[in-house]
């Protein structure tokens, strides 16, 4: 009898433990990028911008290049690496806070110009490092720590929508939002993943990935109860699906 | 005497790795994981997976484990 291995650790995530809380959704997506890159053979010309937040100790666990960048400046960094070397393929991991609070403009602007560089969108609808504070991802009458008595629309606003906003921009080629809350939601995040990678290949333009990620800690709930809080309140919020798509227009 | 089980796959989970989620608790189909109780030297009760499962090594606990701590094989 032989034994087939059906899942085995991904050889570009390093032997560490993840310090990140017990079902944190930004585990998952590290996994599924080493997959990807694994799977499409980038290891050698990849390079990460991760972002100030939980994540900022990425290069403790992905063994690609990274290239760490001040809030909000992903956009900015990356376009700068993908100019002086075109041929490198770069992404940027940012977080709620950071792409679509302090790094509104710069993302917009990088996006217009059809910046050939790939954004990986991580939104748990809080600041996760900083201790739950309201971002500007936070769900209408959602409690955080700076809105204790949930978010209230004439005060703090409505839940911003970067894929929305980003798909009326000209210069962007692929926007799709998914989750990683089910096995077949990291399916699809995977394949999305690649397919935004392919759009940098082939040099087309803007592209992004908005993940839906569980913070149990800020959200104070258990991580399988977050994980379907995503289901029951984000997804209304954030619907998932390809939001964009001018990859076929763009190749002709 | 017993009746003797037949396994079509298992999993080996990295004890050292595991967080104590209980994610794969939820998602596995036949329900072959559970609390080992013993807490390992993070300090969380790790998850095990009983030996006299029905596994079929669909590897969903793998796919949805936050910490990369399952390895999923198949007979």
């Amino acid at each position: 009898m032989t034994i087939k291995t059906v899942y085995k650790r991904p050889k570009l995530l390093k032997e560490r433990l993840f310090h990140y809380c017990p079902g944190c959704g930004h585990s998952v997506i590290h996994k599924l990028l080493c997959e990807v890159i694994d799977e499409m053979n980038l290891k050698e010309r990849i390079v990460c911008i991760p972002p100030p937040g939980c994540s900022v100790f990425a290069y403790n666990y992905l063994d690609i290049d990274m290239a760490e960048s001040a809030h909000g400046r992903g956009a900015a960094v990356a376009t700068g690496i993908k100019r002086v070397s075109p041929e490198t393929i770069v992404f940027t991991y940012q977080g709620d806070g950071d792409l679509s609070a302090i790094g509104t403009a710069e993302t917009i602007h990088a996006a217009n110009r059809e910046e050939k560089i790939t954004a990986i969108f991580v939104n748990n609808a809080v600041y996760g490092m900083t201790g739950g504070q309201m971002a500007p991802t936070t769900m209408i009458g959602q409690k955080t720590t700076t809105s204790p008595y949930g978010r209230e629309v004439n005060k703090e606003g409505y839940p911003l929508k970067m894929s929305e906003i980003l798909s009326v921009v000209e210069g962007t080629v692929y926007i799709e939002r998914t989750a990683v809350n089910s096995p077949k939601n990291i399916k699809k995040t995977k394949k999305a993943i690649s397919k935004a990678f392919q759009v940098q290949i082939d040099n087309l333009g803007f592209s992004m990935v908005e993940i839906l990620s569980p913070c149990p800690t800020n959200w104070k709930m258990s991580p399988i109860e977050s994980w379907h809080w995503v289901d029951k309140e984000m997804v209304k919020e954030f619907p998932l699906g390809v939001i964009k798509d001018r990859i076929k227009v763009k190749k002709c | 005497m017993k009746a003797k089980v037949k396994m079509k796959g298992y999993i080996e989970i990295n004890q050292e790795s595991c967080k104590g989620c209980q994610i794969c608790f939820y998602f596995c189909p036949k329900s072959s994981i559970s609390d080992s109780g013993s807490i390992n030297s993070s300090g969380y009760f790790s998850a095990c997976f009983s030996d006299n499962s029905e596994c079929n090594a669909c590897g969903i606990c793998a796919i949805v484990c936050p910490e990369a701590a399952i390895e999923v094989y198949r007979e």
